[in-house]
C-alpha cells in the first residue's frame, strides 16, 4: 500500500477524532495527540530514499491532483514530524495551565496536516489550500491564551498572513491565466515553452512577496517577533522551527527552482534578502530583554543564512560554467542542512523558554539569574542549543554555517562570506547574553524555590538536545547519501522536475 | 482591459489595510482584496456568450465543451470563498475579543507589544 | 417577551421546515444541479440561525445544542475522510470513486455519481453545524455597552469570558 496520502489523512483524522471522543476523558487528548505525531515520525522514516508520484482519485495530471514525494519533501516530512512529536510530548504537562487541551491538539494536528500537505503536493492550488489550512490553525494557536498581548499579536499575524495568502493566490491566478494549468510540472513545461513575459514576471513578484511574508524575510518580518513569542511555548517551537520553513522557504524553493527556474536576477534578490535578514535580525536580537523575543529575532537572522545559501546555489546554477554544479550543490547542501539544524535547535530553545516560563512565570531576562543551579536539565539543554546556534565546533550549527561560508567563498562572494562570519559572532554574543542573564550569576529575587520542570518536558528537550549533537553525523558520507544528497539533487535538478513528474 | 479593474479593486483593498486604523475597516479591506482575486479568477474563465458549465440531457459533449465557460476557476473560487469564510470568522472574533480587552477598535491604542 | 414580534415568529414557524428541506434538496442533488455540500450546508445553518433570531438561543438549542453541533462538526469531517480512505481499500487510491467504478450508473439519474453524493452529505453536515457554531459563538461574545450617568458609553467588563 502506498503511504503517501497517510501523511495528510492521519493528522486530519486525529484532529477530528480528538474533539469527538475525549470530552469526558481527561488523558485521552494527550494520548491521541502523541500517538498521531509518533506514527507520523515512524512513517516519515519509511519515506527515506523513496520517490513516488501519487494520483489523487486515480486522475492523472494535468487533470487530477498529484502528490509528489522526492528527496526534498521527504526531508521536510521528517523535520515536521520530528519537531511536532517533541512539541506534543512537551505540551502534555505544559498545556495543563491552559483551559482547552482538546481544541489545542485539534488545531495542532490541523497545522501538521497542512504542512505535510504543502510538502507533498504537486498542484499549485492545492498548495494554496494546504498553506491556508496550516496558517489558519497557526493564527488561532497564536491567540490561544486570549490575553491582551496574544490577541494583539494574533491579529497582526492574521492581517499580514492573509495579505500574503492573497498575494500567493493572485500569483497562482496569473499563472493559470498564462498557462491554463495548475499542475506544477505541467505549468513548468508551459513556461519553458512560452519563455519569460511580463505576466510571469508579475506572478513572480507576487510569489516573492507572499512567500517572503510567510518566511519573514526582512522587509516583511514585522509580524514574527510579536507572533512567535506570544504563542504557547510548544507552538512557538512549531512556528519558528518548521512553519516558516515549510510555508515560506520550501514552497518558495519548489516554485522558483522546480517550476519557474532560477536566473541571475532572482538569485540576487535571494542573496540580498538573505544578507539583510541575517544582519538586521542579528542586530535587533542583541537589544532584546525578553527571552522568547530574542529567540524570535534570532530566527529571522538564521533564516537569512538559509536564503543566502539558496541564493548562492541558484546563482551558481544560473551562471553555469566549469564546476558550477559542485558549487551549487555545496551551497544548497549547506542551506538545507542549516534548515533542519535550525529546526532542531530553535525548537529546542523555544521549549527551554517554555520550561523557564513554567518554572519562573516570567520572560524577562533581567528578572532571571542562576537558573542553571535550580533547573540543571533545562540549563544544560539551553546551553547545547545556544552553542549550536552560535556555531561552535562539535555541534551541528557549526558544520552547516561552515558549508555555507565555504560555498560563498567558492562562488566568489568574499564580502558576503565575511558578513556571514560577522553575523555568526553577533549570534554568539546574544546567546552568551542569554546564558549569562538567565542561567548563570546570582539567583534572582523570588526564584529561590524554582523547581526543575516535570519529566516529560525534560524528556522532549533531551531528545532535541541529543539531536543537536547527533545531526552532525549527517555529514558523514553514508548518512549524507541517504538523507541530504537526494534532497539537494531534487532542488538541483531544477526544471527537470517536470520530466520526473510527468514521466516523459 | 477589464482585468485592470480587478487590479484597481485589489489596490483599493491593499490601501485600506495599510492606512486604516480601525480593526473592522482593516477586516473589510482584506475581504475586498480577497474578492478582487476571486473576481479575477472568474474572469479568467469567462468566455463571451458562454453557457454555465452544467450539462443537460440530450446535449452532445463536443458541442457542450465548445460553448461552456471554463469551469475550473469557478471551482477554485468556491474553494477560495470557503477559506475566506474561515479567515473572516476568525478575524471578526478576534476583533470582538480585542474590543473586549481594550474597549476600542483603534489599533493605534493597542500597543502592549513593541520592538 | 423574548425574541422578535409575533409576526416574525409565526412566519418563522411556517417557513423553517421548508428552508431545512430546501437545504437537504440542494445537498442531495448537488451532483446533478447547481449546489452541493457547501451551499446546502449554509442553507441548513440558515434555518437554525433564523430560529435563533426569531425566538431565542434557548429555543434553537433545544433542537440543536452546542455540544451536538460540535460533535456533528467532527462527524462530518470524519465521514468525508473515511470515504477517502475507503477509496484506498476498494479502489486502490485516495479519493478513488470506488462505487462508480464498481457500478457506474446511468448519467442524469439520482444514483449515478458514486461517492460524490456521499461526500456532499458529509460536507453538508460539516458546513451546516460549523456555520451554526460560528454564529452562536460570535453572538455569545457580544460586549455589553451601557450608557453611564453622564451619557458616555462605557463597556461593561464584568462579563469577561462568556464561555
Amino acid at each position: 500500500m502506498n503511504i503517501i496520502p497517510l501523511f495528510i489523512a492521519i493528522p486530519l483524522g486525529f484532529a477530528f477524532l480528538i474533539p469527538m471522543f475525549s470530552r469526558k476523558v481527561r488523558w485521552l487528548p494527550d494520548m491521541l495527540g502523541n500517538l498521531a505525531t509518533l506514527s507520523l515520525v515512524i512513517l516519515s522514516f519509511y519515506t527515506i530514499g523513496r520517490t513516488g508520484n501519487y494520483y489523487m482519485g486515480g486522475w492523472r495530471p494535468p487533470i487530477g491532483i498529484n502528490l509528489v514525494l522526492d528527496g526534498f519533501s521527504s526531508l521536510m516530512l521528517i523535520m515536521v514530524s520530528g519537531v511536532s512529536f517533541a512539541a506534543t510530548l512537551f505540551s502534555v504537562q505544559y498545556m495543563e495551565k491552559y483551559t482547552s487541551k482538546l481544541r489545542y491538539y485539534s488545531l495542532f494536528l490541523l497545522m501538521v496536516a497542512g504542512m505535510n500537505g504543502v510538502a507533498l503536493t504537486g498542484d499549485m492550488f492545492n498548495l494554496y489550500v494546504f498553506l491556508e489550512i496550516a496558517s489558519i490553525a497557526s493564527y488561532a494557536l497564536v491567540g490561544f491564551g486570549c490575553d491582551h498581548e496574544e490577541l494583539e499579536a494574533s491579529f497582526k499575524y492574521l492581517v499580514l498572513g492573509s495579505i500574503a495568502s492573497t498575494f500567493i493566490l493572485f500569483g497562482i491566478a496569473l499563472i493559470y491565466g498564462m498557462t491554463g494549468s495548475l499542475n506544477m510540472a505541467h505549468v513548468g513545461q508551459m513556461i519553458q515553452q512560452q519563455g519569460m513575459g511580463p505576466t510571469l514576471l508579475f506572478a513572480m513578484v507576487m510569489f516573492l512577496m507572499g512567500f517572503g511574508l510567510k518566511a519573514a524575510l526582512v522587509p516583511f518580518h514585522a509580524w514574527l517577533p510579536d507572533a512567535h513569542p506570544s504563542a504557547p511555548a510548544p507552538i512557538s517551537a512549531m512556528l519558528s522551527g518548521v512553519l516558516i520553513k515549510v510555508l515560506g522557504v520550501y514552497a518558495m524553493m519548489r516554485i522558483f527552482f522546480n517550476v519557474i527556474g532560477v536566473d541571475e536576477k532572482l538569485s540576487w534578490v535571494f542573496i540580498g534578502a538573505g544578507v539583510i535578514s541575517m544582519v538586521v535580525g542579528g542586530l535587533l536580537a542583541l537589544g532584546q530583554w525578553d527571552y522568547k523575543r530574542l529567540l524570535a529575532y534570532s530566527s529571522i537572522s538564521q533564516m537569512g543564512y538559509v536564503i543566502l545559501a539558496i541564493g548562492v546555489g541558484g546563482m551558481a546554477m544560473a551562471r553555469g560554467g566549469a564546476g558550477a554544479n559542485s558549487v551549487a550543490a555545496l551551497a544548497l547542501l549547506g542551506g538545507l542542512f542549516h534548515l533542519i539544524n535550525h529546526a532542531t535547535f530553535k525548537s529546542l530553545m523555544f521549549l527551554t523558554s517554555g520550561s523557564v516560563v513554567y518554572g519562573t512565570n516570567t520572560r524577562d531576562l533581567k528578572k532571571m539569574g542562576g537558573l542553571f543551579y535550580k533547573m540543571p536539565i533545562t540549563g544544560l539543554c539551553a546551553m547545547v542549543g545556544s552553542l549550536s546556534i552560535a556555531g561552535l565546533p562539535p555541534f551541528n550549527g557549526f558544520w552547516s554555517k561552515l558549508i555555507i561560508i565555504l560555498a560563498c567563498v567558492k562562488a566568489g562572494f568574499y564580502g558576503i562570506a565575511l558578513v556571514a562570519v560577522a553575523v555568526s559572532v553577533i549570534t554568539l554574543a546574544y546567546y552568551l547574553k542569554l546564558q549569562k542573564y538567565a542561567f548563570f550569576g546570582e539567583v534572582g529575587e523570588g526564584l529561590k524555590d524554582v523547581k526543575e520542570s516535570p519529566s516529560l518536558m525534560c524528556l522532549s528537550m533531551g531528545i532535541l538536545a541529543v539531536l543537536c549533537v547527533g545531526l552532525s553525523l549527517l555529514l558523514l558520507p553514508g548518512p549524507r547519501a541517504v538523507l541530504l544528497d537526494p534532497a539537494v539533487e531534487a532542488v538541483l535538478q531544477g526544471t527537470d522536475y517536470i520530466t520526473v513528474v510527468l514521466g516523459r | 482591459m477589464i482585468y485592470l479593474l480587478t487590479f484597481v479593486l485589489f489596490s483599493i483593498g491593499l490601501y485600506g489595510v495599510v492606512t486604516k486604523k480601525n480593526t473592522v475597516k482593516i477586516v473589510i479591506s482584506l475581504v475586498i482584496m480577497e474578492y478582487a482575486v476571486n473576481l479575477f479568477l472568474v474572469l479568467l474563465g469567462y468566455r463571451k456568450g458562454g453557457i454555465a458549465p452544467i450539462m443537460e440531457k440530450g446535449q452532445e459533449i463536443q458541442e457542450f465543451a465548445a460553448a461552456t465557460v471554463d469551469p475550473l476557476p469557478q471551482a477554485l473560487v468556491l474553494t477560495a470563498i470557503v477559506i475566506g469564510l474561515g479567515v473572516l470568522a476568525l478575524m471578526v472574533s478576534l476583533c470582538i475579543r480585542l474590543y473586549e480587552k481594550y474597549g476600542t477598535f483603534d489599533i493605534s491604542e493597542m500597543k502592549r507589544l513593541k520592538g | 417577551m423574548k425574541g422578535m414580534t409575533l409576526i416574525v415568529k409565526t412566519v418563522t414557524r411556517w417557513v423553517k421546515g421548508f428552508i431545512f428541506l430546501f437545504g437537504l434538496y440542494i445537498i442531495l442533488f448537488g451532483h446533478l444541479t447547481p449546489g452541493g455540500g457547501f451551499a446546502g450546508g449554509v442553507i441548513l445553518a440558515c434555518s437554525y440561525i433564523l430560529l435563533t433570531l426569531a425566538y431565542s438561543k434557548e429555543v434553537a438549542h433545544r433542537s440543536l445544542s452546542r455540544a451536538v453541533a460540535s460533535e456533528l462538526d467532527s462527524v462530518g469531517a470524519l465521514i468525508f475522510l473515511s470515504i477517502a480512505l475507503l477509496g484506498i481499500y476498494f479502489g486502490g487510491g485516495f479519493f478513488v470513486n470506488f462505487i462508480h467504478r464498481l457500478s457506474p450508473g446511468e448519467p442524469f439519474r439520482f444514483l449515478s455519481a458514486g461517492i460524490i453524493p456521499l461526500c456532499n452529505v458529509a460536507i453538508g453536515i460539516k458546513v451546516g453545524s460549523s456555520l451554526f457554531m460560528i454564529f452562536v459563538i460570535l453572538s455569545a461574545m457580544r460586549v455589553i455597552v451601557r450608557k453611564s450617568d453622564n451619557g458616555r458609553e462605557i463597556i461593561d467588563n464584568r462579563r469577561k469570558h462568556p464561555r
